[in-house]
C-alpha cells in the first residue's frame, strides 16, 4: 500500500473562492467585447480590469510607463473609478449583458497544470484588489491584457517627464489625468503620430516629433495631418539628454545624426513621450507556460497562435494587443535602430535599469552592483563577450549578475532595451535572445495583500521548511546510532 | 587522456557541486572540463535560499571554514554574509530551533538563545508575535546566482573549461573504466569522470548498471522589493528558509514540494504556483514590519532527493575512475566543501577532511523498484484525483 507524503503539495490547495465559465482579463475594446459575446452566449463571465490602478503603482510605472506625469487626481479612487467607467461605454454594455464586471482588480497570476505542475485542483487566475487576494477558477481564460510601453534610455530619462505613449494615451483618455503641457514625441511611426494628434486634440502642446531615420516613418495621411497641425518632425536626430529640475524634464537636447558637426538642438518641454513601439503584454501567458515566439512584426515576444485566438493551452485564448501589436514588418528593426542611435548619442554611464541603477557600462561589463564594493581584478576583465562565448547570450543570466530588470517595476522599463543592447553588443539576432522570464505576481503587490490569510488546514498542517524528512537532518555522526531515532522524533517534519 | 577535446577530468553538471569540484581540481593543477545541458547554475544551484549552515553534514566544519574565504579564493563576490538569526513565532518552532542550537553547541560553535525582546532588537522587521529565537554566530548565506558564476569564472581563470548546452547522452566504458562521454556537442575523452548532474545523474549512470535512486521535486520561493538593510540579513524561521539580500530584498522559500518526473534533458518547465500566497503570509508573519512590501517575483526550482535525503558522495569501485555526487536537495551551502571532497575522491581516492562512509550508494541495496510510490513520492501521486 502506497503511503502519502504529508509534506508534498498533493491535496494542499483549496478550491478557488469563485468560479466562472469565462474569465476575461482586460476590459479594453477587445476584452470587453469578448466578455459581452461570451455572456450573450449564455456563459457566466467575469470581466476583470486593473484600472484604475493605485497611485502607488502608477508611481512605479506599472503597468504602463507613466513617467511621473499623472496628476494628483489619480489618488482619488472614487473619481478614478467613475472616470474609468465613463471612458469606456462597453463596460455598461457588459453589465447589461450580464457580465460580472470587476474594476480596480489585478490579475497577478494564472495557473494551469502542465509540465512540472500537476497539483492544482483546477485552472485558476490570481486576483487582488488593494486589500486582499483570492483565486478564481475558470473554464476559459481570455487574455486581453493589451500592450505596454517600450522604454529606451538616454541621459536624463530617469526623471519625471519621460514617459511612454501607452501611458500618455491612458492619462489623456481613460484617466483624464495628464500633468504635462508641452511635449516632444520620440518616433514618427503611426503610434507616434497618432499619439501626437491625440495630445493636440486634448489641448496639449506638441512641440515636435523626433526621428532618428532620415524620413518620417508613419503613413502619408498621418504625416499630412501632423503637418496640417503645424508640428514638425525632426528627422536624423537622436536625443542626447533630457535636462530638468525638481519637477522633472524642462528641455531635451538632440544631436544630428547625419551631420556630427552640426550644433545640438535644444527644445523646451515638460514631457518627452517615447512612441517607438509597444510591447504585447504577455506576462500572464509566460507565467501560464503558454508557448511564445519572437515576431518583430508583432511587437516582440508574442503567443504562438492556434487558429484565430487560441494559444498552446487549450483553455486560454488571447484577443487584442497581447496577441501581437501592429508594428509593421520591421518593428524590431526600428527599435534596434533607435537603440543603436541612443547608444551612439549617449555615454556608457547612462542608466539602463532605473530600479537597480545599472548603467550601460555595468550591464555590458556584467559587473556586480556598487553595493558589493570594489570590482575585483578578475571581474574587471569580464564582460558580456565572455558569457556570449560560453553559450548564447541569455538575458536572465545577465539579469542575475547585474540586477538589470530585478527591481520593483519588474523590468518593465528596461526588459526590452536590455535585449536590444545585448543583441547589438554581441551581434546576436534579437529573435535568438530568450525572453527574460516573467514571474508571478506580474503586478508588484504587498505581502499582506497576496497573503492567503484563510489557507486550509491541509496547507498549514503539512507545512515544512523543506521536505519534512527527519533523516535528512540527523547529524552525520549519529546516523546508525541510538541517537538517530531521537533526532528523527524531534526533527520530524511539519515544522509550521 | 583520450580524445583531443577531452580533459583529464570531465565533470557532468555545471551546478554548484560540479563547478566547485572542477574549481578544486583546477586549483590542484588538473585539466578539467565541465559539461552542462544548459547554462551554468540554471537549475537548483541558482534558485535556492543561499543558506550556509548545515550542521547535519560531515562537510559542516569545512563549510564553515571555507565560506568566509570564498570571495578571496574565487576572486569574485559571492555576497557571503556570516551569522543567522532564526525567529520562532510559537513554542513548537522555538523548541525545534533550540534543539538545533544544542547540536551546534555540541560541535563547539556559539549559538545564543534570544528572548522576544532580543529578537526584536536584532531583527528590526520582526514584530510582537515573535516569542524568541536563536542567534547562530557562524553559518550565514550567500547569493546563489552570483556564487555559481563566481565558481565558473574562477574555474576559467585557472584554465578550466566549461561547455554549455552540451547535454551528455552517454558514458563510454572500456576495460572497466570510463573513457569518454558523448554529448550533443561531440565526444570527449577523459581519465576520470565526475557525475554531478542533479536529477539526471541516475539516468546517466543507469546504462553502466549503477542504480542511483533519485526523486526530483519542485519547490518555490518568493522575493520582495528591498527593505532597509538589517544588521544581520540571515533571518528566517516560521517554517521558512531565506534571507535579506545585501540589496535589501527579502527572499524566502519553504512549504510543500511537488514530486515530478524529469527526463534526460532536465525539467521541461519550472512553474511556480499560487503557493506564493502561502509564502507571502508566512513572510508577513515572520517580519510584520515588512508586510507592506511588494512581492516582485516568485520562482521554482527542481531538486533531487535520495530515499533518505542524504547525499551520495563516492568514488565507485567499478568503474573506479567515476565519482558520483548528489547532495540530495541540500547542495548550495555545502558546495565549497563538497567540491573539496570530490577533488580528494578523484585525485586521492578518499576525502582528506571528513568521513564519507555513510554516504555510499551501497546503503540503498535492496531498495524496491517502486520505492517512490511506497513513500508517496511518485509524480502520479500529486494530482488531485489521485491525492
Amino acid at each position: 500500500m502506497a503511503q502519502t507524503d504529508p509534506c508534498s503539495i498533493a491535496g494542499k490547495f483549496q478550491p478557488p473562492k469563485q468560479r466562472f465559465e469565462v474569465v476575461v482579463v482586460g476590459a479594453g475594446q477587445a476584452g470587453a467585447q469578448a466578455a459581452i459575446d461570451a455572456a450573450r452566449d449564455g456563459k457566466s463571465v467575469l470581466l476583470v480590469d486593473e484600472n484604475p490602478v493605485s497611485a502607488g503603482l502608477i508611481g512605479l510605472d506599472v503597468p504602463l510607463y507613466y513617467g511621473g506625469r499623472a496628476t494628483a487626481a489619480v489618488q482619488n479612487r472614487g473619481r478614478m473609478l467613475e472616470q474609468v467607467f465613463a471612458a469606456n461605454p462597453l463596460l455598461e454594455e457588459a453589465f447589461e449583458a450580464g457580465v460580472e464586471v470587476l474594476l480596480g482588480a489585478y490579475a497577478w497570476g494564472a495557473f494551469v497544470n502542465g509540465p512540472g505542475l500537476n497539483a492544482l485542483p483546477e485552472p485558476v487566475v490570481g486576483l487582488a484588489d488593494e486589500e486582499t487576494s483570492w483565486l478564481c477558477g475558470f473554464g476559459r481564460l481570455i487574455l486581453a491584457t493589451g500592450a505596454r510601453d517600450l522604454a529606451l534610455s538616454f541621459a536624463g530619462w530617469d526623471q519625471p517627464g519621460v514617459m511612454g505613449a501607452g501611458a500618455l494615451h491612458a492619462l489623456l483618455t481613460r484617466y483624464d489625468a495628464f500633468a504635462g503641457r508641452r511635449i516632444v514625441v520620440l518616433g514618427s511611426c503611426a503610434l507616434a503620430i497618432s499619439t501626437a494628434l491625440l495630445a493636440i486634440e486634448r489641448d496639449v502642446e506638441v512641440v515636435a516629433l523626433v526621428e532618428i531615420r532620415d524620413r518620417p516613418q508613419g503613413p502619408a495621411d498621418l504625416v499630412a495631418r501632423l503637418a496640417t497641425a503645424g508640428v514638425p518632425i525632426l528627422t536624423s536626430h537622436a536625443p542626447m539628454a533630457a535636462h530638468g529640475g525638481a519637477e522633472g524634464v524642462e528641455r531635451i537636447v538632440l544631436a544630428s545624426i547625419s551631420d556630427p558637426a552640426a550644433p545640438s538642438v535644444e527644445i523646451a518641454c515638460d514631457t518627452v513621450c517615447q512612441a517607438i513601439g509597444l510591447v504585447p503584454a504577455v506576462e500572464l501567458l509566460n507565467v501560464l507556460g503558454a508557448k511564445l515566439t519572437f515576431d518583430g512584426a508583432r511587437g516582440g515576444h508574442v503567443p504562438v497562435l492556434v487558429g484565430e485566438s487560441g494559444t498552446s493551452l487549450p483553455n486560454v485564448s488571447v484577443v487584442g494587443g497581447c496577441a501581437g501589436v501592429a508594428g509593421g514588418a520591421e518593428g524590431a528593426d526600428y527599435a534596434l535602430d533607435w537603440m543603436r542611435a541612443l547608444m551612439a548619442a549617449g555615454d556608457a554611464s547612462t542608466i539602463v535599469c532605473q530600479c537597480e541603477e545599472v548603467s550601460r557600462a555595468a550591464l555590458l561589463g556584467v559587473k556586480h552592483p556598487a553595493y558589493l564594493g570594489p570590482i575585483s581584478e578578475g571581474m574587471a576583465k569580464r564582460d558580456v563577450g565572455d558569457l556570449s562565448a560560453d553559450g548564447p547570450v541569455n538575458q536572465d543570466q545577465i539579469k542575475r549578475l547585474t540586477r538589470a530588470g530585478m527591481g520593483p517595476c519588474q523590468g518593465r522599463r528596461c526588459r526590452e532595451q536590455v535585449g536590444l543592447m545585448l543583441s547589438l553588443s554581441t551581434q546576436t539576432p534579437l529573435a535568438a535572445i530568450p525572453l527574460a522570464s516573467y514571474r508571478a505576481p506580474v503586478r508588484p503587490l504587498p505581502l499582506k495583500v497576496l497573503a492567503d490569510w484563510e489557507e486550509g488546514h491541509e496547507m498549514s498542517a503539512g507545512w515544512d521548511v523543506w521536505f519534512g524528512m527527519p533523516s535528512q537532518w540527523v547529524p552525520y555522526e549519529d546516523i546508525g546510532t541510538d541517537r538517530e531515532a531521537e533526532h528523527a522524533t524531534i526533527l520530524g517534519g511539519e515544522i509550521q | 587522456m583520450s580524445g583531443a577535446n577531452g580533459a583529464s577530468v570531465v565533470v557532468i553538471g555545471g551546478g554548484v557541486t560540479g563547478l566547485s569540484a572542477a574549481w578544486w581540481l583546477a586549483r590542484s593543477g588538473v585539466q578539467v572540463l565541465v559539461l552542462d545541458k544548459g547554462v551554468v547554475g540554471w537549475e537548483a544551484s541558482g534558485r535556492n535560499g543561499g543558506g550556509a549552515t548545515h550542521y547535519h553534514s560531515p562537510l559542516f566544519h569545512e563549510e564553515q571554514r571555507l565560506w568566509p574565504q570564498m570571495d578571496d579564493l574565487l576572486g569574485y563576490s559571492t555576497e557571503y554574509q556570516r551569522e543567522r538569526i532564526i525567529v520562532a513565532l510559537n513554542s513548537e518552532q522555538l523548541a525545534w530551533y533550540q534543539y538545533m542550537a544544542g547540536i551546534h553547541r555540541g560541535f563547539g560553535y556559539r549559538v545564543d538563545d534570544l528572548d522576544a525582546r532580543q529578537v526584536r532588537e536584532a531583527v528590526p522587521l520582526a514584530g510582537d508575535n515573535a516569542i524568541g529565537g536563536i542567534h547562530v554566530f557562524h553559518g550565514g548565506h550567500a547569493n546563489p546566482q552570483r556564487t555559481v558564476q563566481a565558481y565558473a569564472w574562477a574555474l576559467q581563470d585557472l584554465g578550466g573549461r566549461i561547455l554549455q548546452h552540451a547535454a551528455v547522452t552517454g558514458i563510454k566504458v572500456e576495460g572497466g573504466r570510463a573513457t569518454g562521454v558523448s554529448t550533443t556537442r561531440g565526444e570527449f575523452g577523459l581519465d576520470s569522470l565526475v557525475v554531478a548532474a542533479g536529477p539526471q545523474s541516475g539516468m546517466l549512470l543507469a546504462p553502466l548498471g549503477i542504480d542511483l535512486p533519485l526523486a526530483p521535486a519542485r519547490a518555490e520561493m518568493i522575493v520582495t522589493e528591498p527593505a532597509p538593510l538589517m544588521a544581520i540579513g540571515g533571518v528566517d524561521g516560521n517554517g521558512l528558509y531565506g534571507r535579506q539580500t545585501l540589496r535589501g530584498n527579502l527572499a524566502f522559500g519553504g512549504g510543500p514540494h511537488e514530486w515530478i518526473d524529469v527526463d534526460e534533458t532536465g525539467p521541461e518547465a519550472r512553474p511556480s504556483t499560487p503557493l506564493l500566497r502561502n509564502l507571502s503570509r508566512r513572510v508577513a508573519e515572520l517580519l510584520p514590519k515588512a508586510a507592506h512590501l511588494r512581492v516582485i517575483r516568485s520562482w521554482a526550482g527542481v531538486i533531487e532527493n535520495t530515499p533518505d535525503g542524504r547525499p551520495v558522495l563516492e568514488r565507485l569501485a567499478s568503474p573506479d575512475n567515476v565519482t558520483i555526487a548528489t547532495m540530495s536537495a541540500v547542495g548550495f551551502g555545502l558546495s565549497p566543501a563538497s567540491g573539496h571532497a570530490i577533488r580528494d575522491l578523484v585525485l586521492d581516492g578518499a576525502c582528506s577532511f571528513a568521513d564519507l562512509g555513510k554516504l555510499r550508494l551501497s546503503r540503498f541495496e535492496g531498495l524496491p523498484k517502486d520505492w517512490r510510490r511506497e513513500r508517496g513520492w511518485d509524480a502520479d501521486a500529486m494530482g488531485v484525483s489521485a491525492g
